[in-house]
């Protein structure tokens, strides 16, 4: 009975939260190391394709974008559901992939010029004839490291 | 004096846990997660305008042809003689066109060459002269041409990771750096592509 009593008038004692910080901290830490910035807003819609003998992107600083794909919803009422290649920040033809080669290529110094890298992400509903449009005009830039981004699947 | 009596008073960490929870929370939303990874090749330089384009001759033998159409189906095979195929079954017919393990005289002839050693010595090995040449047309799928362009990649890999296991002793990718550069010099990545064709329907 003392017991009992004992029990009941106490209660539990309340959980110590001060190791909460830590914990939270723990995983800001891990988010910092894992993730990478977002460093441009995509314009088009892409879902990459799928394959298993991908290769990871050596050094990020010497890899530029070309984004394939159909505009995104909210653009689409402007500009239509057709393919379009973004470069930078803004849609833009087969035309300007030149001057884009160059301006990223003026960017990073001459020691990295032989190996840059392009990186296409096209979306895996795109018809080869754009795609093949773009390697072209990278032919003639003289781009000619080039990257199919595809995302890591483990086989089918 | 009241003062003396009582300590220093402690900051409150009481809110620590919910800055850090808004650093976190920022990090979330600014960063992502997915490493860029793909399938990396090189294209062949651009032959000068003014010069005149001269086919360069490559033996029938020594050339795999592979032909996707729009609807995704592929043939293979040596030119003329070319059968549609599975894509499960065309590391398989690549794979036997990179090795040629028989010296069959339909498939590529090998040349040996010197290839030079980490630690200095010379390594004949019979390097396979075939290539494979990828043709699409304007209408088909990049979907299919990234699963061809994967089946092509790993049967190169598959084969490199042979030879490197019967030179070195490991995988492929398990190597350092120079011996790797052997092995890709005596089994190459010889994908051609060329321009798609236009194929009225």
């Amino acid at each position: 009975m003392a017991v009992m009593k004992k029990k009941g008038g106490k209660g539990l004692p309340a959980i110590s939260t001060a190791s909460l910080p830590d914990v939270i901290f723990m995983i800001l830490f891990f988010f910092m190391v894992s993730t990478t910035m977002r460093d441009q807003e995509l314009l088009v819609r892409y879902k990459l394709p799928e394959a298993t003998e991908v290769q990871k992107l050596e050094k990020k600083s010497l890899v530029s974008f070309i984004h394939i794909g159909p505009p995104s919803m909210t653009m689409q009422a402007k500009f239509g559901t057709a393919p379009r290649i973004q470069l930078n920040d803004s849609y833009k033809s087969t035309r300007d992939i030149l001057d884009f080669v160059a301006a990223e290529r003026d960017k990073l110094s001459e020691a990295d010029r032989a190996s840059m890298t392009i990186c296409l992400k096209a979306d895996q509903a795109t018809k080869m004839g754009i795609v093949t449009d773009v390697k072209q005009e990278l032919r003639r830039a003289n781009a000619l490291k080039i990257s199919y981004a595809a995302s890591k699947s483990l086989g089918y | 004096m009241a003062g003396d009596k009582r300590k220093v008073q402690e900051i409150n960490a009481g809110s620590m846990a919910d800055i850090a929870f808004l650093l976190l929370i920022f990090f979330l939303v600014a960063t992502t997660m997915n490493t860029d990874t793909g399938l990396v090749r090189m294209l062949p330089p651009m032959p000068p305008e003014d010069q005149k384009q001269e086919d360069i001759k490559v033996k029938e033998r020594n050339l795999f042809l592979v032909f996707i159409n729009g609807r995704g189906d592929i043939m293979v095979g040596a030119a003329g003689k070319q059968d549609p195929i599975d894509l499960s079954q065309l590391t398989e017919r690549t794979k036997e066109f990179i090795v040629n393990p028989m010296g069959d005289e339909n498939l590529p002839e090998k040349t040996e060459k010197e290839i030079e050693l980490p630690d200095g010595s010379k390594w004949v090995y019979p390097v396979s002269e075939g290539v494979v040449s990828l043709q699409t047309t304007r209408d088909t799928g990049y979907q299919s041409y990234i699963m061809v362009q994967n089946e092509l990649t790993r049967a190169f890999n598959e084969v490199r990771d042979e030879v490197a296991l019967r030179k070195f002793g490991a995988k492929f990718s398990d190597l350092p750096e120079e011996q790797r550069n052997v092995i890709s010099k005596a089994v190459p990545l010889k994908i051609s592509e060329a321009e798609p064709r236009n194929i009225k329907k």
